[in-house]
């Protein structure tokens, strides 16, 4: 940050403090005028909590991707969000003939499993070769090209889909197990809500495991710190980078399973909006951070699924769930312009400065 | 040196890979209804066959290739793989109904890729002609460049004349010699094969004619100063006499596409202001073509959410001018983020704007997702400018004033400033210029374009939906540019006439419009970021990076804070 450079700089100063406080202020007013009004029963609010929960797994989960990737290479892979369509997308042709045959409602375990193979290794497959083909040649390019790259790879994706698959809506199959809600612990949770979060979660654990405790883990982190210095201890830099985009592939494969589960169907352009969620996540996580990530996720989703009731709806605006994707939008920018470390990290805020 | 042979087979693979692709996301199936030459070969088939001979030409021209005695061979090889890969689609094709998946593996995808043969015979078929392409590539690859590239060129024509023949049959029309031209050159049903042979034949001669004039005249004396500026003279005439005719020759489609394309271009010069002059990466420009379009509409509107009823004409303006104070509005809260970071929060900036407008908490002085109607067309003395012609004019004259303003700035004191941000904002902080109010004005002047091109889009449509602005036009925008070449006027000019013109002139490319962006940008970005027509700035600064060496990591560090300026 630089300060005190003329009229200019302190003008835009004002300008900026003056967006931060009237975003504020809006928020705290809306919020206290939904709470007097008193619109909204507790057991409303929890349920907008749990579903904001589940989504933010799913966020946090695509979120991973984006951070890793941009932990260990300094580029945000914008095509991440159609690593994560991709999966769920050709998935989608194993589930439907296991859901009509009947065969998800007799064995829900196997048949679930089935389907998250054929996501996470679409996907994976998919990453892999996005590095190999589009980014690998651009490493040590200027910072703007892999970023144009990965957006021309986004769009090759989606059309790519749109084309081969075609462009209407599927629909993922009813399974009748997972529909209608369960008590637990005295609190009433949709199913799919509880079996969404719970993979989300143990997702994370499996990924922080790894990331955190295992050989390849560390290598990665180290890469992470310095390539070049990782590169001279001995460390193939190459496999890191393949594995990363790896990892972040089947966690985005994962999420692709879990959003069909909850939303119940995919479609070519599905990808676009979770994917700028999910980079919303982990930049307010602190981008290269991995658990951040994961708790940037679950607050995202929170703010949206609650948001729109406790501070637009006491602002009077109406149909208040239209501005949700304008709530995440909005806490994107306000990161990027504010605290573009992110709200835990600090550990790349030097790089970026 | 690796063996010929797993080179040749993995080449084969990969574009073996591409084909099946091609075949299922249905380019070739659609490809397949037009006639490169008359009831002989389609387009589709063409571009199978391009596979084909690519995959022989990149197993043998690699460092060695062609010296090496088996090329013959490796090309063979890798052109029968892609044809085996095309022959295990038609054989998966006949044992399960792949259809299920993939919506384009129709019989008709089948019919095609056997030629019609039964199912036996199709897939040798397609094994010997995949092998025959494979060695036509090594042919190719083995003659020397000056032959290659005189064949290509003939091919390249033979092409073009395939893909433009309605626009071509439309144009050659008139007196008898250029109607005898047509009838050489086209059959009934497309471009005859005679036609073809001549015009392949014609240009291979002009370009070895070319080369060998060009070697002349690069010994021999130049033109006089008077000369050339005459020369520059007469090119420009011609330039704009063909700009004046074209929608009187081509006829009113013909002149709606070029308002599209005009529309497009004063877009990218709005965008080229901000990315390729000050090295803002903005994925939110589609904000200020609906600014542009909804001032317009709403001033001017004689449905129920027009304000004011004003003549277009001084709605233009207004809305050139709000977009400019959007512009600048749009800039302030983003102007202390960087690099693709920039890229991003344009991203929701312009997404918010979207949601906005599309929701209903605007809805009573936006119309919401019903927009606004009724927009009336300019008048000019009585004369209303309704038909697309009409129209284009206009665009032209806008299109034109505005190239100008831009080429006077690039040269400006502010384009300098501009271009000193874009290669280092410290550096040209250090050196005295102002970041805030010079990125400030490239958000404002560069917003003022795209809202012109808003204005134009408005009265060509007659009415603004949200649904026209989507992050699509934003890319569509980004993708014209860049295949121009960043910073580059010309580059502009070109990358619309090829991204908006041509997809909108042929409607096979159409439906993959999206997907070529695609594989536009990642291309571009691989192998000649600079864009086809590079500004002469960026030209001069690739031949100094020549001399910088590539692996020295300190080298890379210090280009890598820049914007893609040296890329």
């Amino acid at each position: 940050m630089r300060r005190g450079r003329g009229w200019h700089a302190s003008l835009i100063d004002g300008a900026l403090w003056a967006f931060r406080a009237s975003i504020l202020v809006m928020v705290v007013w809306g919020t206290i005028a939904t709470l007097r009004a008193g619109r909204y029963s507790g057991a409303q609010w929890l349920d907008f909590v749990e579903f904001g929960l589940a989504q933010g797994g799913i966020y946090a989960l695509i979120a991973l991707g984006y951070t890793m990737v941009y932990g260990v290479l300094n580029m945000i892979n914008f095509a991440h969000g159609d690593v994560f369509m991709a999966g769920a997308y050709t998935a989608y042709y194993v589930a439907a003939p296991l859901g009509t045959s009947g065969f998800l409602a007799r064995h829900l375990l196997s048949g679930l499993l089935l389907v998250l193979t054929v996501s996470v290794a679409t996907s994976t497959a998919i990453a892999v070769a996005l590095e190999r083909v589009a980014y690998r040649p651009l490493r040590r390019a200027p910072r703007l090209v892999p970023l144009i790259t990965a957006i021309g790879a986004s769009f090759f994706l989606e059309y790519s889909f749109r084309s081969l698959y075609g462009a209407g809506v599927q629909s993922y199959p009813d399974i009748p197990v997972l529909s209608g809600s369960m008590s637990i612990a005295g609190i009433t949770v949709l199913r799919t809500q509880a079996l969404v979060l719970a993979s989300a979660l143990a997702m994370m654990l499996l990924l922080y495991w790894i990331v955190m405790r295992t050989r390849t883990g560390k290598a990665m982190r180290a890469v992470a710190e310095d390539r070049d210095a990782a590169a001279l201890m001995g460390i193939d830099v190459d496999y890191i980078i393949v594995f990363t985009f790896a990892l972040g592939g089947a966690m985005a494969g994962a999420a692709g399973i879990l959003y069909a589960l909850t939303y119940k169907q995919v479609h070519f352009f599905m990808g676009f909006v979770p994917g700028i969620k999910a980079f919303t996540a982990a930049v307010l996580g602190g981008i290269g951070n991995v658990p951040g990530a994961m708790l940037g996720g679950l607050f995202l989703g929170l703010v949206e699924s609650v948001g729109p009731a406790l501070f637009l709806d006491g602002l009077g605006v109406p149909a208040p769930y239209q501005l949700r994707d304008v709530i995440g939008f909005t806490m994107l920018l306000v990161m990027l312009i504010f605290r573009p470390q992110g709200i835990l990290g600090e550990r790349l805020a030097r790089k970026r400065a | 040196m690796r063996a010929s042979g797993p080179n040749a087979l993995r080449t084969g693979l990969i574009f073996g890979a591409a084909a099946v692709y091609l075949c299922l996301v249905g380019m070739v199936e659609t490809f397949s209804r037009r006639w490169m030459i008359a009831d002989t070969l389609s387009l589709g088939h063409v571009v199978l066959l391009a596979v084909g001979v690519g995959a022989g030409y990149v197993a043998t021209s690699g460092p060695g290739g062609r010296r090496q005695r088996l090329g013959p061979l490796a090309g063979l090889a890798a052109g029968a793989v892609v044809g085996a890969a095309l022959g295990s689609l038609l054989l998966a094709g006949a044992v399960v109904d792949l259809r299920v998946m993939f919506i384009n593996a129709s019989p008709r995808l089948y019919h095609i890729l056997a030629f019609g043969a039964p199912l036996p015979d199709g897939v040798g078929l397609l094994l010997v002609l995949g092998a025959m392409a494979g060695a036509a590539g090594w042919g190719l690859a083995a003659v020397s460049p000056r032959v290659r590239r005189g064949f290509l060129s003939g091919l390249a024509a033979v092409l073009v004349i395939g893909v433009f023949q309605d626009l071509l049959q439309l144009l050659l029309q008139g007196p008898p010699l250029v109607t005898t031209i047509r009838d050489v050159l086209f059959s009934v049903d497309g471009p005859s094969a005679s036609g073809a042979a001549a015009a392949c034949g014609l240009t291979w001669v002009v370009i070895a004619a070319r080369s060998r004039y060009g070697m002349l005249r690069r010994t021999g004396p130049s033109l006089s100063p008077s000369g050339q500026r005459g020369l520059q003279f007469l090119r420009w005439g011609l330039v704009l006499a063909l700009l004046l005719v074209l929608p009187i020759a081509g006829g009113p489609f013909v002149a709606q596409v070029m308002v599209l394309v005009g529309l497009y271009l004063l877009m990218g010069l709005g965008l080229n202001l901000e990315v390729g002059f000050a090295g803002l990466l903005d994925l939110g420009f589609v904000a200020f073509f609906a600014i542009g379009a909804y001032t317009v509409a709403l001033l001017t509107s004689r449905g129920e959410h027009g304000i004011a009823h004003w003549s277009f004409w001084a709605a233009v303006p207004a809305a050139m001018a709000v977009s400019l104070v959007a512009g600048v509005l749009f800039g302030i809260p983003v102007l202390r983020v960087r690099g693709d970071y920039l890229a991003i929060a344009t991203l929701g900036l312009g997404e918010i704007v979207r949601l906005l407008v599309l929701s209903d908490a605007l809805r009573p002085w936006l119309g919401g997702s019903f927009g606004v109607l009724l927009i009336p067309k300019p008048h000019i003395d009585g004369w209303e400018l309704s038909g697309p012609r009409e129209l284009y004019y206009l665009t032209l004259v806008v299109s034109g004033l505005i190239a100008y303003v831009a080429s006077r700035l690039q040269d400006s004191p502010l384009g300098r400033a501009w271009m000193a941000i874009r290669e280092d904002e410290d550096v040209a902080e250090a050196i005295g210029i102002s970041l805030v109010t010079t990125k400030l004005l490239a958000y404002g002047l560069g917003g003022a374009m795209g809202g012109a091109g808003g204005a134009i889009f408005a009265v060509l449509v007659g009415s603004v939906f949200p649904q026209s602005f989507s992050l699509l036009i934003s890319i569509n925008v980004l993708v014209l540019i860049i295949l121009g070449g960043m910073g580059s006027l010309w580059g502009v000019v070109v990358g619309a006439l090829v991204l908006v013109g041509l997809p909108e002139l042929l409607r096979e490319f159409g439906d993959y419009r999206f997907l070529v962006y695609g594989i536009v940008l990642v291309a571009m970005m691989l192998f000649r970021p600079e864009g086809l027509l590079p500004a002469a700035a960026q030209r001069r600064e690739l031949h100094a990076a020549d001399v910088t060496p590539a692996g020295d990591p300190a080298a890379a560090v210090a280009v890598s804070g820049a914007g893609p300026g040296e890329a």
